[in-house]
Parts: structure tokens; sequence; C-alpha cells
């Protein structure tokens, strides 16, 4: 299991890597941490013919708070986000997310930018940035813009990213403190991607949910933000009647294909057990 | 086809060589530098036996390009023994505990296992689990995989007590 043949570059600089990007045009991809594209490449799936390996760009690492979000950047990886003390006080969804993510191994070299930009429906992160409001800094040789995570992904693969053009941070509102969070993934063993999984985050007044916000993975082309469901729960104290509402409102919107992880039937109705059991052990960690 | 110069650390000696861009860091180690201990047990980067250690962290050699180790410093399974050949202690840990059957995962297990204990020196049972989930063993069923990282994490421990004290 060979890769074909490239030609590798390695960048120190945003600047630099953009203006490679340019110049070498679609034939050229980003390397981050290889954790997706290099199986890929392995099976002959990906055969660019030339990769920009983003791994030395000491400014696109790390996180940090800019006013009430959190921006981590592009290159910061998996363990990076379960280790970060900061983040597990404000943003404890993201470690429980990469925590649900393949291994040890992949989770110290596999990123965040990667995991984001890769547009595989079966990538943990994405749902979790959109229903969290991510919003995805973007750089290329004529200019920087945002995209917000929501409008990212359009299909199996298919994102808002043109070519050129490269994550360098995703910027992400911290959520009320007191909230509540979940991630909930059915997968049949380690290392595998999710039957189905949802990520809930939720805030109580009184007993009942006063803010809701739903993803889901794996249960469509593209991540689903859930908001039919996340209306369905607001307001109430998350009896049985209600929860069973929302996971069949969450339930109607996925499109799941059937594989080995079972029929699509059997993945629609897992979404909606992973919507309640969310529901359920977020609202236990709500204040 | 792009050439590239790499220097890296490997078990202590600094190597250098030059590699193909798309040389994985597996087969620069198997065949270019002869270190055979990392072994090639799947083409889908699940099973671990390729893993080393790279800049302080486990990695699968099998899904990294050599070119991208340049500058690291990087331990394999025959860095593992003391130059006069006295074991690891995660090596007679599997020894002692019974923790190979064919032997294949072995070097995968331990160098994984390395790191693990360098995190986390007194991990419970289910921390050795979940830190050894991207290892996998044909053989053995795990347990005495996980008896033989506790008794390093014994000898470790015991013997960096030891050294305080003196
Ligand atoms: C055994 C195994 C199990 C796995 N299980 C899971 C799982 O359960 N859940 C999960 O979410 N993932 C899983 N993964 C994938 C892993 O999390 C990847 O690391 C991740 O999907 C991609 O991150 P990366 O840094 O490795 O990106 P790469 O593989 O380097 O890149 C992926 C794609 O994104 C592009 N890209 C990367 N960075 C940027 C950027 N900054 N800007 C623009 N484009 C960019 C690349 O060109 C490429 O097309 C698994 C991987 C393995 C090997
Ligand atoms: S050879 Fe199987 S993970 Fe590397
Ligand atoms: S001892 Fe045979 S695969 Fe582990």
């Amino acid at each position: 299991m060979i890769p074909g043949s490239f030609a590798y570059h390695r960048p120190k600089s945003i600047a630099e890597a953009v203006a490679l990007l340019a110049d070498l045009g679609d034939q050229a991809r980003p390397l981050a941490g290889g954790h997706s594209l290099i199986p890929m490449m392995k099976l002959r799936l990906a055969m660019p013919e030339h990769l920009v390996d983003l791994g030395r760009i000491a400014e696109i690492k790390g996180i940090r708070a800019e006013g009430g979000d959190i921006v981590i950047g592009a290159m910061t990886t998996q363990h990076e986000l379960i280790v970060d003390a900061g983040l597990a006080g404000k943003l404890p969804i993201l470690r429980e997310t990469a925590l649900a993510i393949a291994d040890p191994q992949v989770r110290y070299v596999g990123t965040l930018g990667g995991n984001v930009a890769n547009g595989d429906p079966g990538n943990d992160m994405p749902a979790v940035m959109l229903f969290l409001g991510a919003t995805y800094h973007v750089a290329a040789k004529r200019g920087e813009r945002r995209i917000a995570a929501r409008d990212f992904y359009q299909g199996a693969y298919f994102t808002a990213l043109e070519p050129g053009e490269m994550v360098t941070a995703i910027r992400i509102p911290v959520p009320p403190a007191g909230h509540g969070h979940a991630y909930e993934k059915l997968k049949r063993k380690i290392g595998d991607y999710a039957t189905a999984a949802a990520a809930v985050i939720l805030t109580l007044k009184q007993g009942r949910v006063a803010t809701c916000s739903i993803g889901l993975t794996n249960v469509s082309e593209t991540p689903l933000w859930a908001e039919e469901a996340a209306k369905i729960a607001t307001g109430s104290t998350l009896d049985a009647a209600t929860v069973k509402k929302a996971a069949a409102a969450a339930e109607a919107i996925t499109s799941p294909a059937a594989d080995n992880r079972g029929p699509a039937a059997y993945r629609k109705k897992m979404a909606g057990v992973m919507v309640a059991r969310a529901l359920a052990r977020a609202q236990s960690r709500a204040a | 086809m792009s050439k590239h110069q790499v220097t890296l650390q490997v078990n202590g000696k600094t190597v250098a060589a030059e590699v193909e861009a798309r040389t994985l860091l597996i087969h620069f180690l198997r065949e270019q530098l002869n270190l055979t201990g990392p072994h090639i047990g799947c083409d889908t980067s699940h099973c671990g036996a390729c893993t080393v250690d790279l800049n302080g962290r486990s990695v699968k050699s099998c899904t990294l390009f050599a070119v991208q180790a340049g500058g690291g410093e990087l331990l394999t399974i025959e860095g593992m023994a003391a130059p006069d050949g006295t074991l690891h202690a995660l090596q007679e840990g599997f020894r002692e505990m019974h923790g190979l059957q064919c032997g294949f995962c072995t070097p995968g297990m331990i160098m994984r296992g390395y790191r693990l204990l360098k995190e986390n020196p007194n991990p419970s049972e289910d921390d050795i689990r979940f830190g050894i989930a991207g290892n996998l063993c044909r053989c053995t069923g795990y347990q005495n995989i996980v008896k033989a990282i506790q008794y390093a994490a014994a000898k470790l421990s015991g013997a960096s007590v030891k050294e305080a004290a003196e």
C-alpha cells in the first residue's frame, strides 16, 4: 500500500502556504495530520500531485480566548483539545467529542482543522461546530474570509472551500456558564465512525430548558443541525413525551445510507436514540 | 516525484538519508534503516503494529511520510533495551506476565505502553485499556497485556522511588 508520487512542500507561514496553493492550483492539497488523507492515498483513492504540509506553520497552532470566543488554530491536534485545561472548563463538549474519535495514536496527530475541512460525513467535529455556531477563518492568496460552519458543508467531501483556500482557525462562541453538554456516539468498536451520533448543549432555568442546540453526525451526506428538535425541547422539563417528540423530529431530517453499520432505517432510529440519551446527559450536567 | 534529504534522531543516533516524498515512515524504518521491529499489520491505519514514538507522541508510522518526521526524535522497539541488553521494564513485563503469544503486535504495544506510562505513570486498568485502544492483538485477549503494562508501571515507579531516596 504505497501512495502515488507527489511533490512535497513545507511552507513556514500562512502567506507562503497560500502562495503555493494558488500557484499549484487544484492539483495541490493541504496536508494536516494526514490521518484522513494518507489512508486515502494508500488506497489510491486520492492521488494529489502536490502536498502542502501545514505542519510547520506555527501561527495556525494553539488555543486562545478572544472576546467571548475561543479561537483554535487549524493545526491544533485532537490530543491538544483533550489536555487543554481552559477548554475543559469553557467548552467541555470539545474534549468529550475528541475522546470519541479513533484512538490515541490518531488523536495525537489528527487536527481539528483537518477534521472540519475534510468534509467526510463520518467526522465527529463538524456537527459540533454546526450546533455551536462556529465560524471558520479561511485564507487564500487573494485575501481572507470567514465561513459559518452552518454554510460550509454542501455534500459528502464537498465543502464551501475553493481551490487555493485553507482553513487557518476555528472560532467558537463560548456557551453560557452552567450549560450542560453531551456527545453520544454509537459505534461498533473503538476506531469506528459513528453508526449515529448526537451532540447536545442546553441551559436550564427553574428546571426547564431555556436554550438548546442539537447536532447530528453521520446520518446524512453532511452533518446536521437539528433546529426543530431543539425547539421542541426548549421550554420543557424534558419529560418523556417531549423527548420522544424531539427524537422523532431529529430522525425526520436524517437520510443515512445503509452500510455495514446497519440498514438505513436502523441508523435513522439510532439518531433519535442518541438524541434522547444526549438530552438526558446534558440535562444532568446543567447547573 | 520529489526526493528529500531528512535528518532525524533514531534511537539516540543521528540518521541522515534521502527519501522519496511518498515513502511512508514504516517503509523508511524497515527497508532503509533495517529496523524491522515496527510491523505492518494492516492497510487501513487500524492495527497499531507499526507504532513508534515520535517527538513524545505514539504514532502509527504507516500513516506518516518519512519526510514529515525530518528533524524529529524517534524511538522504536530496537531502542528500548539498554545497550548491555538489559530489558526495559515493559519488555520484562511482557515476558513475565505472558503478554505475548505470536508477538506480532508486541513492538507496537510496548511503544504505546511506553508513552502511556510517561503520561500516566500510575494508570488504572481502564486507563490502560483505553490507552491501548489503537493497538490490536489477535492472540492474547489483552488480559496479559494489561498485566504486563501494570507490571512495568509498578517496576518503574518503584525504581524512581528508590532513586529519589538515594
Ligand atoms: C483508524 C482511524 C479512525 C478514525 N476515526 C475517526 C472518527 O471516529 N471520527 C473522526 O472524526 N475522525 C476519525 N478519523 C479521522 C481523523 O480524525 C483525521 O485525523 C481527521 O479526519 C482529519 O484530520 P487530519 O489533520 O488528519 O487531516 P488530513 O488527513 O491531513 O486532511 C484531511 C483533508 O482535509 C484537507 N485539509 C486539512 N487541513 C486543512 C486546512 N487547514 N485547510 C483546508 N483543507 C485542509 C486535506 O487537504 C484533506 O483533504 C480516523 C482516522 C483513522 C486513521
Ligand atoms: S500497519 Fe496497521 S496501523 Fe500501521
Ligand atoms: S501476540 Fe499475536 S497479535 Fe498480539
